[in-house]
C-alpha cells in the first residue's frame, strides 16, 4: 500500500495477503430446493488493509464472512488465509472473530470473558493475568472488569467482545456487524475505537455492515454485493491513506461524503460519472 | 386489572400475607367445621386433635419419616445421576436420543407404582429397594427431560465462538454447554425433589416392609384413629417440604451466579 | 500458485447423524428407535437372566440386583404367553388379557371423569387467579403445597364422607370416591398450566386489545384462550397421566372391585405360585397411561393452528 506505515511497524502490514478467495461459491439446501447464496466470488486482502463488505440483506455478505473463518465451507472454489487453507488457519488459530450479539458467556465476568481463548489454548495464569488487564485497558473497560455482561451496556458488551477478539494478537480480525444493535452516537464512538486499535496493531480486518458511513469512515476498501445470488457487484477505494486521522473531523470532510455517495450509487446501480473510482 | 397502582415494596409484603391469610382463613373454616357445625371427630379432626396426636406419637412419626426419607432422597440421587448421564448419551447421538424419547415419555405418563408390588416380590419383602426404585424412576423423568433440553440450549453464537477458537468437544462441552445446561438441571431435580418424597410414600402402600410414613398412614387409617393418621400426613407434608426448599435453594443461589435462567 | 485445500471441507457442526426431514418419515423413524429401544430393554432382562447368579447382587446386606430365578425374574415370553392363558383354572375363565382389559377400561373410566371434574376446577382457579392477582398470591402456593399431601391419606375419608352423601336420589358410588381423589392429581398441572398459558400474551397483544376497548370478557375469550393452548395441551396430557395415576392408587386405598388396582395387588399376592401373571396387570397400567395421554393428545391435532411454538 503506501510508504507510510502504521505507529508500530509490525509484520502485519507487510507479508502475504491475509485472505484470498478464489472463485467461490456456495449453496444451501432448502426445503424449496437449492439456493445460491454467493456466487463467483474473488477477493483478496492485503497484510493490514481494511476491508468492508456492504450489500443489502442475502447479498452473502455474512455467509462469505464465515466462509473465511471457516465457519461452514464453500461448494466451489477456494479460500486461503495467510497462504493456508481457512481450515487450518483457523486450526492455527490466525484469526480472532467478533459477532453481531457479542457471544459473551452470561456467567463469567469480563475478565473471564477476555480470557476465554487464552484459557482454551493453554496460556498461563500469570500470562492471562497481565493480557487481560492489557486489554481491557485498551478498550477502556479497566473498571468493569469484574462485572459480568447483564450488568454492562450494549456497547460495553461489544468492547468486551472486541478485546476477546484481540486476545490473541492476530493479524485478522472478522467482525460481522458488531455494532449492528447499538446506537448511532456509539456506534460512531465504537468506530474510531476500532479504526484506533486496527491501526495500533497493524491487523487487517474484513469487516461487514449494511451501514454507508461505517464502511466508509473504517476502511481502505469497499466491497459492494447484491443478492440472488450473492456477488460482487463493485470494489470501491476510500483513498484516505493509511495516515489519515479517523476521527470526527473526517466524518465532516467533502472527501467522505463523495465516497458515501460513490458508494450508495454502487448499491444502487447508478452508472456513476468518473471521480477516480476503480472499477472492477 | 387490579391494583396496578402498588408500589413494588407494597407489592412484596401483600405476597407474603396474601397466602398466610388463606392459610388462617382455612384453618379458622376447618375448625369451626368441626367445633360449631359439629361434624363428627371421626370424619375430620380438629387441627387440635392432630396438633395433640403429634405431640404424643412423635417419636413414632420420627422413625417413620426415618424409612420414608431416606428412601426418597436414595431414589432422588440416584435417579438424577442416571438421568444426566442419559441426556448426556442422548444430547451425543442420535440413535440414544431416538430409543429414549419414546420410552421416557411412555414413562412419563404410566403409573410407576404399579410395579411396586413386583418389585417388593422380585427383591424380597424386607428390603426397601422396590420403595427407592420407585422414587428412582420417579425422579429420573424430569430430571431426563430438563436436562436434555439444557444440553441443547447452547446459542449458536456461543458454538460458533468455540468452533472459531479451534476448541475441542471436552472444552466446548465444559466452557459452554455445561454451563447453559445447570440451570434446567435444576430446575429438573426442583420439580423430582417432591415426586420422589411421594412415590417413595405411595409405594410404601402397595406391601413391603412395615415402617414408614405411608405405611403408617394405611394402619391408622384403617384402625380408624384418623387424627393419628393426618398427624403422619403433616409429617410428609413437612419431609416434602423440605426436599422442595432444599432443591429450590440450590437453584436459586447457583443461578444467582449464571444470569441466564433455565424454565419450568 | 493453486492451492486447493488440504482435506476435505470439514463438517460445520457436530458430527451426527442427519434426522430423516420429511415429516411421515420422522414419525416413522420415531417409531422404529422407540420399538429398539423397547428390545433392548426385553435383551438387558434376558441377558442379566441368563449371564447374572442365581441369588443376585448383594451389597452390604441389601440387594441391589434381583435373583435372577424364574419365580423372582419370569421370562419376558412367559409373561406375555401368560396373557393368553386364563385367568384362574377354575371352569370357564377367560384369558388373561380380557380380564385385565376390562379392568383397565373401568379404570380409564373413572380417571376420564376424574380428569374432567381436574379440568373444570383447575381452569376455573386459573381464570380466578388471573383475573385478580391478590388471589394468585393468596392461593398458588397452597396449590403447590396441596401436591405434597399424599392422597392416599383421602381415602378413607372420602369414602365415608361419600356414604353419607345423597345428591339428587343418587346414592355416592365408591368409584366416584376414586375418581374424586384422581381429579385431586389432575387438577394441579391444568391449573398450573392454564394460569401459564392463560398470563402469557405480550404486553403488546394486551395493550392492543386496550385500544380497542375491549373489556375482561372479549379479551380473555379472543386473545387469552388462544394464547393459552400452547401450555394448556400438555398440561392436560399431565392431568390425563396424574389421573390415572390417582385412579390406580385410589383403587388400592378404597378396596375398590373391578379396576386395575385392585388386580395389581391380588395378582403380585400370588407371584409366588404364578410370577407369570403380576406382570398382566402393570402391561394393561402401562396401556392405560399411554391411552390416556394418546387421547388427549389427540384433542391437540384438532387445534393445530393454536399450537406453534408449543412448549412440550
Amino acid at each position: 500500500m503506501g510508504a507510510a506505515q502504521a505507529h508500530q511497524s509490525t509484520d502485519a502490514t507487510t507479508g502475504p495477503d491475509s485472505v484470498v478467495v478464489r472463485g467461490v461459491g456456495k449453496r444451501f439446501a432448502t426445503k424449496t430446493g437449492d439456493v445460491s447464496a454467493l456466487e463467483g466470488i474473488d477477493l483478496t486482502v492485503a497484510a493490514g488493509e481494511f476491508v468492508s463488505l456492504i450489500g443489502p440483506s442475502g447479498c452473502g455478505k455474512s455467509t462469505l464472512l464465515r466462509l473465511i473463518a471457516d465457519l461452514d465451507s464453500p461448494t466451489s472454489g477456494t479460500v486461503e488465509v495467510f497462504g493456508k487453507p481457512a481450515a487450518r488457519a483457523r486450526r492455527d488459530q490466525d484469526y480472532g472473530i467478533a459477532f453481531q450479539q457479542a457471544g459473551l458467556l452470561p456467567w463469567r465476568t469480563v475478565a473471564a470473558n477476555i480470557a476465554l481463548p487464552l484459557e482454551l489454548h493453554g496460556a498461563g495464569a500469570a500470562e492471562r493475568k497481565a493480557r487481560v488487564a492489557e486489554l481491557a485497558e485498551l478498550v477502556g473497560l479497566t473498571d468493569f472488569a469484574d462485572r459480568h455482561p447483564d450488568q454492562l451496556s450494549g456497547g460495553m458488551q461489544q468492547r468486551v467482545a472486541i478485546a476477546r477478539a484481540m486476545a490473541e494478537r492476530p493479524r485478522l480480525l472478522l467482525m460481522d456487524e458488531p455494532f449492528g444493535a447499538l446506537d448511532e452516537m456509539t456506534r460512531e464512538r465504537m468506530q474510531a475505537e476500532l479504526a484506533r486499535l486496527a491501526a495500533e496493531t497493524g491487523a487487517a480486518v474484513v469487516f461487514v455492515t449494511h451501514s454507508i458511513p461505517e464502511a466508509v469512515f473504517l476502511s481502505d476498501r469497499i466491497v459492494v454485493m447484491s443478492p440472488r445470488p450473492g456477488r460482487i457487484t463493485d470494489v470501491i477505494e476510500t483513498g484516505f491513506g493509511k495516515d489519515a486521522a479517523r476521527d470526527e473531523s473526517l466524518r465532516e470532510a467533502p472527501s467522505f461524503f463523495d465516497r458515501v455517495t460513490a458508494v450508495r450509487e454502487a448499491l444502487h446501480g447508478t452508472p456513476v460519472p468518473t471521480t477516480g473510482r476503480e472499477q472492477r | 386489572m387490579s391494583g396496578a397502582a402498588w408500589t413494588p415494596a407494597t407489592e412484596r409484603r401483600l405476597r407474603v400475607i396474601a397466602p398466610v391469610l388463606v392459610g388462617l382463613a382455612g384453618l379458622a373454616l376447618w375448625q369451626f367445621l368441626v367445633s360449631v357445625v359439629g361434624v363428627s371427630d371421626y370424619l375430620l379432626p380438629s387441627p387440635a386433635a392432630i396438633a395433640q396426636q403429634f405431640a404424643e406419637f412423635g417419636p413414632a412419626i420420627w422413625q417413620a419419616a426415618l424409612i420414608t426419607g431416606p428412601n426418597a432422597l436414595i431414589g432422588l440421587v440416584v435417579g438424577t445421576v442416571l438421568a444426566i448421564l442419559l441426556a448426556a448419551l442422548a444430547a451425543r447421538w442420535h440413535a440414544v436420543d431416538g430409543m429414549s424419547a419414546p420410552i421416557v415419555a411412555a414413562l412419563a405418563v404410566v403409573p410407576i407404582v404399579a410395579l411396586a408390588p413386583v418389585l417388593n416380590s422380585m427383591f424380597g419383602s424386607d428390603s426397601q429397594f422396590g420403595r427407592q426404585a420407585i422414587a428412582a424412576l420417579a425422579s429420573f423423568v424430569p430430571v431426563f427431560i430438563n436436562t436434555l433440553r439444557g444440553l441443547r440450549q447452547t446459542r449458536p453464537v456461543h458454538r460458533d465462538l468455540m468452533r472459531s477458537y479451534a476448541a475441542t468437544g471436552t472444552q466446548s462441552f465444559r466452557t459452554v454447554t455445561l454451563p447453559t445446561a445447570l440451570p434446567y438441571l435444576l430446575t429438573g431435580v426442583r420439580i423430582a425433589s417432591s415426586l420422589a418424597v411421594i412415590s417413595a410414600l405411595v409405594a410404601e402402600y402397595f406391601g413391603g416392609p412395615r415402617g414408614g410414613l405411608g405405611s403408617a398412614i394405611s394402619t391408622s387409617a384403617a384402625t380408624s384413629a384418623y387424627a393419628r393418621a393426618w398427624a403422619y400426613v403433616v409429617a410428609a407434608i413437612v419431609v416434602g417440604l423440605i426436599f422442595y426448599l432444599a432443591t429450590a435453594l440450590i437453584e436459586r443461589l447457583v443461578l444467582r451466579r449464571i444470569p441466564v435462567g433455565g424454565t419450568q | 500458485m493453486t492451492a486447493t485445500l488440504e482435506t476435505a471441507p470439514a463438517p460445520a457442526g457436530p458430527v451426527r447423524a442427519k434426522p430423516p426431514r420429511t415429516g411421515r418419515a420422522r414419525t416413522l423413524s420415531a417409531w422404529a428407535w422407540g420399538a429398539v429401544g423397547i428390545l433392548l430393554i426385553v435383551a438387558i432382562w434376558e441377558v442379566y437372566k441368563f449371564f447374572g447368579p442365581a441369588d443376585g447382587v448383594v451389597i452390604g446386606g441389601a440387594r441391589i440386583l434381583p435373583r435372577t430365578t424364574d419365580l423372582a425374574m419370569p421370562h419376558v415370553w412367559d409373561m406375555i404367553g401368560r396373557l393368553l392363558e386364563p385367568v384362574t383354572r377354575a371352569e370357564g375363565s377367560p384369558p388373561l388379557w380380557a380380564s385385565i382389559a376390562l379392568a383397565a377400561l373401568t379404570t380409564l373410566g373413572i380417571a376420564a371423569v376424574g380428569w374432567l371434574v381436574g379440568v373444570v376446577v383447575g381452569v376455573g382457579l386459573a381464570l380466578v387467579m388471573q383475573r385478580w392477582r391478590l388471589v394468585e398470591w393468596g392461593l398458588l402456593p397452597w396449590i403447590i403445597l396441596s401436591q405434597t399431601v399424599p392422597l392416599i391419606a383421602f381415602a378413607p375419608i372420602v369414602k365415608s364422607w361419600g356414604s353419607r352423601i345423597e345428591i339428587g336420589g343418587v346414592q355416592w358410588q365408591d368409584w366416584m370416591s376414586v375418581a374424586l381423589i384422581a381429579s385431586y392429581l389432575a387438577f394441579f398441572p391444568i391449573a398450573v398450566g392454564a394460569l401459564r398459558g392463560l398470563q402469557s400474551p405480550d404486553r403488546i397483544h394486551t395493550e392492543l386489545m386496550h385500544t380497542y376497548a375491549a373489556g375482561y370478557w372479549p379479551t380473555l375469550l379472543r386473545l387469552r384462550f388462544p394464547a393459552s393452548v400452547p401450555f394448556l395441551l400438555p398440561a392436560l396430557r399431565l392431568g390425563a397421566a396424574n389421573a390415572v395415576i390417582g385412579a390406580v392408587v385410589a383403587e388400592v386405598s378404597t378396596g375398590l372391585q373391578g379396576g386395575i388396582g385392585r388386580l395389581l395387588i391380588q395378582f403380585a399376592g400370588q407371584a409366588s405360585g404364578d410370577p407369570a401373571k403380576a406382570w398382566g396387570p402393570i402391561f394393561g397400567a402401562i396401556a392405560l397411561g399411554l391411552v390416556a395421554a394418546g387421547s388427549v393428545a389427540m384433542l391437540g391435532l384438532l387445534l393445530k393452528d393454536y399450537r406453534r411454538g408449543e412448549a412440550t
